[in-house]
C-alpha cells in the first residue's frame, strides 16, 4: 500500500465529516464540481463528438470516400460476413491481425524501454548538478522535432550505404559490414521502436520528473539522516509516490504508441511487415478509399486499445477515479 | 568509491546527452550542405554556408509559418490548461458520481487514430466555417492536448495534500477562489510540464494543419517543411529541410530554457505557503 | 500592342461564355523551387490573355499526402481547388469528382503520346489532360563500360553479368562498398513502377490487361521475378528494399554503383555541378528481357484535372487546354526539361538544343508502359499495393515467386470480384 494511498483513505471520510452539515456542503461541491467540468466536456462534445460518432457510423456501412453521401447500411459486414461459404471481414483479415500484434509488440517494447529510460533521466534531471538547466533542453531536443522531420532524419542516417549510423557503427568496429536497419523485417520493427524511444522518452522524463518536483522533500532528509541506500530510497519511498503520475505517464504513451502511424510510415512506408493498426486504417480510409472498412478498423482500434488500457489500469490497481485498493 | 560514482553519474549525463542531441547536431552539419554532400557523412561542418537558412525564408512566408505556429501553440496550451486545471479540481478534489466514467470518456476520445477523426472533423471545420483559418486548428489540436491536460493535472491534483484547501474552505472561500489562490501555485510544475508538452504537441502536428488550411499564409511549420519540394517532384531539399527543421527547434530549446526554472521552483515556494 | 490586343481579344471571346467578368482561379501544383516557377510563369501568362487572375495552392511534394489531401477536398465537395494536379495514376481514382472535358480536348488527345493519352481516359471519357512525362531510365556509368570494356548492356541477363563485373573488379580496386545496380524496393508505389518494367519487358504482361484481365500468374513474370530476387545481396545492397527515388541516387551519385533505375530528374543532378560523376554518366532505355523482349519503361507524369466543383469551371477548363497546349508545353521543356507529352514537341530544334537527350527519350516514351490504372479505377491503389507486397516478400526471399504470384492472382480475383469499377 503506497503512502499517498493511505493518506487519501485516511482524508476521505474527513472530507465528509466537515462541520456545518454534511449534505449541504457536499450538495454545494458537487454542484461546483459539475460546473468546473462543464466547459471540457462542452468543449470535447463539440469537436470530437461528431468525427467519432460518425467514424462508428460509417463502420456499418459500405461508404465509399468518393461518394460519401451514397452509402448503404451493411450491419456487420465490414467486420465479419460470410459471402458464397466463405468468411470475410476484417476480424478475418491476416493482414490486420498481424498489423494489430506488430502494433501491442511495439507498445510493449517501446513502452517499457521508454518508462524506464524516462525515469532514469528524471532522476538525473532532479539532481543537482552544473548545467542542469541546459540538460533539460537538450534532453527535450527530441520531442521539439516535428516528426515529419525526425522520422525522415532517422531514414536518411539509418540508410545503409551512406548513413551516418553504420559509418560510426563501422568506424568504431562494433559492426563489420553495414547493417541494412529498415530494409529487413528483422530489424525493422526494433529500428522503430529505437527511434521512437529517442524521440519520446523525453515526454515521459518530463512528466517524472515534474512528479518528484511536487514530492516533499522532508522525505529525503529523513532517509538520508538514517543512512538508507539511495537505491532503497527509490524503490521503498519514491516509486511508490510517483507512481500515479508513472501510470498516467505510461497510459498517454501506450495510446500514442498503440496508435502509432507516422514514424513506421514514414520509415518502412506500406510494408506488410511492419504495418501498425493505424498505417492499416489509413490504407483502407486513404489509399482504399474504403470508408466502411477503414471506419470499422479504426473502431476495432478504438475497442483494443480501450480494452488494453482497461486491463493495465486493473493489474496497477488504478482506478480513474483515482481511490487506491 | 564517492568519485567513482560521480564519474558514472557523468558518464550516464554525457551518454544520454549524446543520445538525444546527436541527430539535432548533424541536421545542423546538414543545414549547412548541399547537393552531393548529401551523400556522404561528415562528423564537422566543413563550411558555414547559410544559403539554405536564407532559402528556406526567400521562397514561402516562413516567418508567417512559424508565427501561426507560435499562435497556434500558445492558444491551445491556454485553453487546455485553462479547462485542464478546473476540471481536474473538481475530478481531482470532489467526489461525485459517475466521475470515473466521465474521466474514461475523456481519456476515450484519445484512442481513436487521428486520421479516423480527420474526415469528421474537416466537415465540422467547414462547417463552423473555420476552413483555412487559425482558430480551425486550435479548436482541431484541443482534441488532441485536452484529455491528456485533464488527465496528468487531475493525477497532480490528487496528489496534493488534503489540508490545504480544507483550511481555505474553513476561512470561507469559494471553490473558484480555491483554486486560483491556493492550487494554481501548487500546480506549477505540473502545469508548466503539461502545457509545455501540450505546446510541443500542437507545434509538432501536421495531419490537421495540412488538411485544414490551404493557403502558404495559413501554414503552420510542419507542412510548410512538407510542402519543401526541390527542383522536380523527386528530388529532396535536404539541406533546406533540415535548417528549417533547426529553425523551428530553437523557439523550443529557448521555452524549455525558460521554463524550466518554474518546473523545479513550483512546490518548493507552494509549500512554504501552504 | 496590337497582338495582344488580338489575343486578349480571342481568350475573352473564348471564355465570354463563362463569365462576364474576370474570376479566380485556384490550381495546385508543385509547392516551391524550380518547379513552381515555371508553373507560375505558365499561368501568369493565361491570366494576363484572359484577365482573369490565378492562385496557386501548394500541395505536399509527397504524392500519398498529395492524394489524400485532394480526396479529402474532393470528398467534401469543395470547390477551393479548381484545377488539380494529378498523377497518372489517378484519374480513375479521383474519376468521379473530375470534370468532363471529353467535349473540348477531344480534337487535342490524338497528338498526346498514346500511354499519357489512355491515362487521361476513363471509360472513354477525356478527366485529364497529360502535362509532362516521365519514364523509367537506366543510368549507366560510360567510364567504368569503358574501363571493363562492356557495352551498354541490352538485356537483363547483359546487365546482370556487366554490374556483376563491374563490381567485382571495382572492390578488387578497394572500393568496398561498390554496386552494380540500385533502383527502388521500397515497399511503395514506386516498386510497382519498378517490378513492372521487368515483368512488361519479357512481355509478361501488366498485371491486369486492358480488357481487365489479371494477368500476373505467368512463367515470364515468374521469371522477371526471379531475376531480380537474384540482384539482392549480389549486385544490389540488400538496402534497395527500403530505397525510394532519392536513395537509389544518392548511391549512384557519390559513384557507388555501376547502374541505377530511375526517372528523368536525375539527369540534370547527377550532370550537376558538384556531382562527383559528372561527364561520366549515360542514359539508356530499361534492358529487353531477353531477346524476345522489348524495351520497356513504366510512365509516369503528370496530367491536369478540372474539379467538378469549381465554381468557375469553364475558366479552370481553359486554364487547363493553356497549359497542357503546345506553346505552354515547349516553353517549360525548354526552360525547365519538362518532358512534353506532345509528341510534334520530340522533333522540336529548341526542345532539343535544350535537352539534347530528347531524342533517346522519345523512343522510351513511345515504348512506355502504363500502369493498369484507368482499367482498374477506384482499384488501382488496392491493386498496385497488393501487387508491391508480393513483390517485396519475393524480393526479401520471403516467397517464391510462383507461389506469390498465385496468391497475387488470386487476391487480385477476390478485389475484383464485382467487376473493377
Amino acid at each position: 500500500m503506497s503512502m499517498s494511498g493511505a493518506a487519501l483513505q485516511a482524508s476521505a471520510p474527513a472530507q465528509e465529516r466537515v462541520p456545518g452539515g454534511r449534505s449541504s456542503l457536499t450538495r454545494s461541491r458537487v454542484r461546483s464540481a459539475w460546473i468546473f467540468v462543464a466547459p471540457t466536456l462542452v468543449v470535447l462534445a463539440l469537436i470530437a463528438g461528431w468525427p467519432l460518432a460518425r467514424t462508428i457510423w460509417f463502420s456499418f456501412t459500405d461508404a465509399s470516400l468518393n461518394s460519401l453521401d451514397d452509402y448503404q447500411f451493411i450491419g456487420f459486414e465490414n467486420y465479419l460476413a460470410n459471402y458464397d461459404g466463405e468468411w470475410l471481414g476484417l476480424l478475418t483479415d491476416p493482414d490486420w491481425w498481424h498489423s494489430v500484434w506488430n502494433t501491442v509488440w511495439f507498445t510493449g517494447v517501446s513502452v517499457s524501454i521508454e518508462t524506464v529510460l524516462g525515469t532514469i533521466v528524471a532522476l538525473i534531471l532532479n539532481a543537482s548538478f552544473p548545467g542542469r538547466g541546459l540538460m533539460r533542453a537538450v534532453i527535450l531536443i527530441p520531442w521539439a522535432i516535428p516528426t515529419v522531420v525526425s522520422a525522415r532524419m532517422w531514414n536518411w542516417m539509418l540508410h545503409d550505404q551512406f548513413g551516418v549510423i553504420n559509418d560510426m557503427l563501422l568506424r568504431l568496429g562494433l559492426i563489420a559490414a553495414p547493417i541494412t536497419w529498415t530494409a529487413s523485417p528483422d530489424t525493422a520493427l526494433w529500428t522503430v521502436v529505437m527511434v521512437d524511444v529517442w524521440k519520446t522518452t523525453p515526454f515521459m522524463a518530463l512528466l517524472i520528473l515534474a512528479a518528484l518536483q511536487m514530492l516533499p522533500g522532508d522525505i529525503y532528509e529523513a532517509a538520508k539522516v538514517d543512512g538508507v541506500h539511495p537505491v532503497k530510497v527509490f524503490f521503498r519511498v519514491t516509486l511508490p509516490l510517483i507512481r500515479p503520475a508513472l501510470v498516467v505517464a505510461v497510459i498517454f504513451r501506450a495510446l500514442d504508441a498503440l496508435r502509432v502511424f507516422d514514424l513506421i510510415y514514414v520509415l518502412t512506408a506500406n510494408s506488410r511487415d511492419t504495418m501498425s493498426m493505424s498505417v492499416f486504417a489509413r490504407q483502407q480510409l486513404v489509399d482504399f478509399q474504403e470508408v466502411g472498412l477503414g471506419s470499422a478498423a479504426s473502431t476495432l482500434i478504438f475497442l483494443i486499445i480501450a480494452l488494453l488500457i482497461v486491463i493495465a489500469m486493473a493489474a496497477g490497481r488504478v482506478r480513474p477515479s483515482g481511490e487506491a485498493r | 568509491m564517492k568519485i567513482l560514482a560521480r564519474i558514472g553519474f557523468w558518464l550516464l549525463v554525457a551518454g544520454i546527452g549524446l543520445f538525444s542531441i546527436f541527430p539535432f547536431y548533424y541536421a545542423v552539419i546538414s543545414s549547412f550542405r548541399s547537393g552531393n554532400d548529401l551523400f556522404s557523412v561528415a562528423y564537422l561542418p566543413e563550411r558555414l554556408d547559410l544559403s539554405n537558412y536564407v532559402a528556406v525564408f526567400e521562397r514561402q512566408p516562413f516567418g508567417t509559418n512559424i508565427l501561426n505556429s507560435i499562435v497556434v501553440a500558445a492558444s491551445v496550451v491556454a485553453l487546455s490548461l485553462a479547462l485542464g486545471i478546473t476540471a481536474a479540481y473538481a475530478f481531482g478534489r470532489i467526489r461525485f458520481r459517475g466521475r470515473s466514467l466521465l474521466l474514461m470518456t475523456i481519456l476515450a476520445v484519445s484512442m481513436f487514430p487521428q486520421v479516423a477523426v480527420l474526415s469528421g472533423m474537416f466537415e465540422l471545420i467547414r462547417g463552423f466555417g473555420l476552413y483555412n483559418t487559425l482558430p480551425g486548428l486550435i479548436l482541431a489540436n484541443l482534441m488532441l492536448t485536452l484529455p491528456f491536460t485533464v488527465w496528468v493535472l487531475t493525477t497532480f491534483m490528487r496528489e496534493l495534500p488534503k489540508e490545504i484547501e480544507e483550511a481555505a474552505f474553513v476561512d470561507g472561500a469559494t471553490p473558484w477562489i480555491v483554486v486560483r489562490r491556493v492550487f494554481l501555485p501548487l500546480m506549477m510544475p505540473a502545469a508548466v510540464t503539461t502545457g509545455l508538452l501540450a505546446f510541443i504537441v500542437s507545434w509538432n502536428e501536421f495531419l490537421f494543419a495540412l488538411t485544414f488550411t490551404l493557403t502558404n499564409e495559413r501554414r503552420t511549420v510542419p507542412p510548410a517543411i512538407a510542402l519543401m519540394s526541390g527542383s522536380t517532384a523527386y528530388e529532396l531539399p535536404w539541406g533546406t529541410i533540415m535548417a528549417a527543421s533547426v529553425i523551428v527547434t530553437l523557439p523550443i530549446i529557448a521555452l524549455v530554457l525558460v521554463f524550466q526554472r518554474k518546473i523545479v521552483a513550483g512546490l518548493t515556494a507552494g509549500a512554504v505557503k501552504g | 500592342m496590337a497582338r495582344l490586343i488580338a489575343s486578349l481579344a480571342l481568350a475573352a471571346g473564348l471564355i465570354a461564355s463563362a463569365s462576364a467578368s474576370a474570376v479566380e482561379i485556384a490550381i495546385s501544383c508543385s509547392a516551391l523551387g524550380k518547379e513552381y516557377e515555371i508553373c507560375k510563369q505558365g499561368v501568369d501568362a493565361w491570366a494576363a490573355r484572359t484577365g482573369n487572375t490565378v492562385k496557386i495552392v501548394s500541395t505536399p511534394n509527397s504524392a500519398t499526402e498529395r492524394l489524400a489531401l485532394y480526396q479529402q477536398l474532393l470528398a467534401a465537395g469543395a470547390g477551393d481547388i479548381d484545377v488539380f494536379q494529378i498523377d497518372v495514376v489517378w484519374t480513375g481514382i479521383l474519376a468521379d469528382h473530375l470534370h468532363d472535358l471529353t467535349a473540348k480536348a477531344r480534337g487535342d488527345i490524338g497528338g498526346h503520346l498514346p500511354a499519357m493519352a489512355e491515362t487521361s481516359q476513363v471509360n472513354g471519357k477525356v478527366l485529364a489532360m497529360p502535362w509532362f512525362a516521365d519514364a523509367g531510365l537506366l543510368y549507366y556509368r560510360q567510364d567504368l563500360l569503358d574501363k571493363y570494356k562492356r557495352p551498354v548492356p541490352q538485356t537483363w541477363a547483359d546487365l546482370t553479368e556487366t554490374a556483376r563485373i563491374i563490381q567485382e573488379g571495382e572492390r578488387k580496386d578497394g572500393k568496398g562498398d561498390f554496386w552494380g545496380y540500385v533502383w527502388q524496393g521500397r515497399a511503395y508505389e514506386g516498386l510497382t513502377t519498378v517490378a513492372l518494367e521487368w515483368i512488361a519487358s519479357t512481355n509478361g504482361g501488366t498485371i491486369v490487361d486492358e480488357k481487365g484481365e489479371i494477368t500476373v500468374e505467368n512463367p515470364k513474370a515468374a521469371e522477371a521475378l526471379k531475376t531480380a530476387a537474384g540482384w539482392v545481396g549480389t549486385i544490389t545492397p540488400e538496402g534497395v528494399l527500403n530505397y525510394t527515388e532519392e536513395e537509389a541516387r544518392g548511391v549512384f551519385q557519390a559513384g557507388n554503383s555501376a547502374f541505377m533505375r530511375n526517372w528523368p530528374y536525375a539527369w540534370a543532378l547527377a550532370q550537376g555541378a558538384d556531382s562527383s560523376i559528372k561527364g561520366k554518366v549515360g542514359i539508356a532505355p530499361l534492358p529487353k528481357g531477353g531477346p524476345d523482349g522489348r524495351h520497356v519503361g513504366t510512365l509516369g507524369g503528370q496530367l491536369l484535372a478540372v474539379s467538378k466543383y469549381s465554381k468557375n469551371a469553364d475558366a479552370a477548363i481553359d486554364l487547363v487546354m493553356y497549359l497542357t497546349g503546345q506553346e505552354e508545353q515547349k516553353r517549360r521543356a525548354v526552360q525547365g526539361s519538362f518532358n512534353p507529352t506532345i509528341v510534334s514537341l520530340y522533333g522540336d530544334a529548341d526542345i532539343a538544343r535544350a535537352n539534347p537527350f530528347i531524342g533517346e527519350l522519345a523512343d522510351v516514351f513511345s515504348n512506355a508502359v502504363a500502369r493498369p490504372a484507368s482499367v482498374t479505377g477506384q482499384n488501382y491503389n488496392k491493386v498496385s499495393t497488393e501487387f508491391f507486397n508480393t513483390v517485396h516478400a519475393v524480393l526479401s526471399k520471403r516467397a517464391q515467386p510462383e507461389q506469390a504470384l498465385n496468391r497475387l492472382d488470386r487476391d487480385l480475383k477476390r478485389i475484383k470480384r464485382n467487376g473493377w469499377q
